[in-house]
């Protein structure tokens, strides 16, 4: 923990935000720090920790002070943890909550979690060493109110710069990635070789594998973005689709993007509402997130739910998905929502689970 | 293992399970009510509405089932596989873990009392003492007996109370009756030589 300085939660120029996880309370080695739990933001240049309520009281260290870092799970009553081993301090670090610590290492302990996600970035943002390319323009300010090098913004001037922050780091995210395309290609041709021969094994296996998984697994296989002969019969749906999709999207994003990425995609679909689109994006309670037509109402999917089950006696989820047309996950999340409603109930079995009308 | 006859020897109690049952032994056969034939019934149901309704309706089953089986105890293991909750013409049955959540309902309900720390066995009070208490002091008034002395044996088993639906209630049940009924000053429970016996007020 001596290798921290105090900070303010600003960003210096050429830096950037990555990801930022609420909940999380450090660790000197393996003993909590005498701190609150607060937040951790990653940007392309330091780790830096904060209690919300105190803004200009924060604790940074450069990234390139990292030597390596692991995972530690989670458990019983345990929060997963991130270990982050660590160079020793220079001499003309900046001073910090600790001016000595016996542990070369500190812990993130993520008690809301977010631990993957945050690890996965950290991992990213070592591998990509930005901070080398983009020195900040002076080492880490001290924790006083004000800040040398950049005006502080308010008000709307302020939203509109970090609106153009962001926009910025958008495009160097973009550029950078293709930068990085070689990599990425290998990575997806495994991908796709994985799948294709998991595909493949389908196709022969027709007859062991009971139709019920067979969908299942095609489902599977759809969602991951194969377009395969297999699954297309069955679902009707497929590439040009997709297709069709994206380009509407894509209009409608009026980005001359190739490449978009789930959480730009979330994001512009948050817009919908906003934009006056007949969209709205739609998240359920198991965090499934669909975008649906405006005009989809939710009475009207249970209404329908009902209906159908009530029609055939009962109904699985894979047999709902074959009436509908629609993805296994789809029609389980309509009938869950017409259960949490009321309409319907379960009957959990080695069968399976099937859902009835309530008649209770 | 006693099954039909329900005459008891003197000071000899002895306590049917549901092992003991054998439904022919019964004059009338038990009437199962709809959910009984409804799959779902025997899935503990997620949404909380949906369950209360549930629960009461196996609660209402379970009592009824011991009512006309004049059961006054339960094993949970051996629950689980006799027909109230093992229903094997639709191949359903309630998992333990869902007979102890219907069974903590009873316990709620003051129908039931377990007998070991384990919670493997119970006592069902299909009729609670106090109800049990009344419809014995109404035999009594209503015959004029107020003011005498009973025997237990005499209450439970004498060819008086013949035809009273307390008729064959086992000791247990009778004494906390009994002991209800002292409570409300109706009665008093005094100890003899050969037992224990009753005054009524």
């Amino acid at each position: 923990m001596d290798r921290f300085s105090w900070t303010n939660s600003r960003t210096e120029l050429n830096e950037t935000y990555v990801i930022e996880q609420r909940g999380v309370r450090l660790y000197d080695g393996d003993e909590k720090a005498k701190l609150n739990v607060g937040t951790a933001f990653l940007t392309t240049h330091r780790l830096i920790w904060g209690d919300i309520k105190y803004e200009d009281s924060c604790l940074a260290f450069p990234l390139s002070q990292i030597i390596f870092i692991e995972e530690q799970a989670g458990g019983r009553g345990k929060s997963a943890k991130i270990v982050i081993h660590l160079h020793p301090a220079p001499e003309n670090k900046e001073p910090g909550p600790y001016n000595n610590s016996k542990y070369s290492y500190i812990k993130l302990s993520f008690k809301e979690h977010g631990q993957i996600e945050f690890y996965r970035r950290l991992t990213e943002e070592m591998t990509l060493k930005r901070w080398e390319n983009t020195p900040i323009s002076k080492p880490i300010s001290t924790g006083t109110g004000s800040q040398g090098g950049r005006t502080r913004a308010v008000g709307i001037v302020g939203i509109e710069r970090k609106i153009e922050e962001k926009r910025k780091e958008l495009d160097k995210n973009i550029s950078e990635a293709f930068e990085d395309l070689s990599q990425l290609m290998v990575k997806a041709k495994e991908m796709v070789e994985l799948s294709r021969s998991i595909a493949n094994k389908i196709k022969d296996k027709q007859g062991d594998i009971t139709e019920d998984e067979t969908v299942r697994f095609k489902s599977y296989l759809l969602s991951m973005g194969i377009a395969n002969p297999v699954t297309r019969e069955t679902h009707g749906s497929g590439t040009h689709y997709h297709l069709q999709l994206s380009k509407q999207l894509g209009d409608m994003l009026q980005a001359p993007l190739e490449l978009l990425s789930p959480e730009d995609l979330v994001n512009a679909c948050k817009m919908f509402e906003s934009l006056k689109l007949p969209l709205r994006l739609r998240v359920f309670d198991s965090g499934v997130m669909v975008v649906q037509l405006q005009s989809h109402s939710e009475e009207e999917m249970i209404a329908s739910a009902l209906d159908n089950v009530s029609e055939k006696g009962s109904l699985t989820a894979e047999e709902f998905a074959k009436l509908l047309g629609l993805s296994v996950l789809l029609s389980k999340e309509r009938l869950l929502l017409a259960e949490k409603m009321g309409h319907l109930c379960r009957d959990d079995s080695v069968e399976g689970l099937r859902f009835y009308p309530n008649l209770f | 293992m006693c099954v039909a006859s329900r005459k008891r020897l003197r000071g000899w109690t002895c306590f049917r399970t549901l092992s003991a049952v054998s439904t022919a032994s019964t004059a009338m056969s038990f009437e199962w009510p709809w959910q009984y034939n409804f799959p779902p019934f025997f899935t503990l149901q997620p949404n909380v509405d949906t369950r209360q309704k549930q629960l009461a309706a196996w609660c209402s089953l379970a009592l009824s089932y011991c009512r006309h089986h004049k059961l006054y105890t339960l094993d949970v293991m051996e629950a689980q596989e006799s027909p109230v909750f093992n229903n094997k013409k639709i191949e359903r049955k309630l998992s333990i873990e869902a007979i102890q959540v219907v069974f903590e309902e009873l316990r709620k309900k003051g129908n039931l009392e377990w007998l070991d720390k384990n919670k493997s066995r119970c006592l069902v009070m299909w009729r609670r003492p106090e109800e049990w208490g009344k419809l014995i002091y109404q035999w009594v008034s209503k015959n004029g007996m107020v003011n005498s002395v009973f025997t237990l044996y005499e209450l439970s088993n004498g060819d008086d109370t013949e035809g009273e639906d307390f008729h064959g209630l086992e000791e247990w049940m009778l004494l906390r009756s009994l002991q209800a009924l002292q409570t409300e000053g109706k009665a008093e429970i005094i100890t003899m030589d050969d037992g224990k016996g009753v005054k009524f007020f």
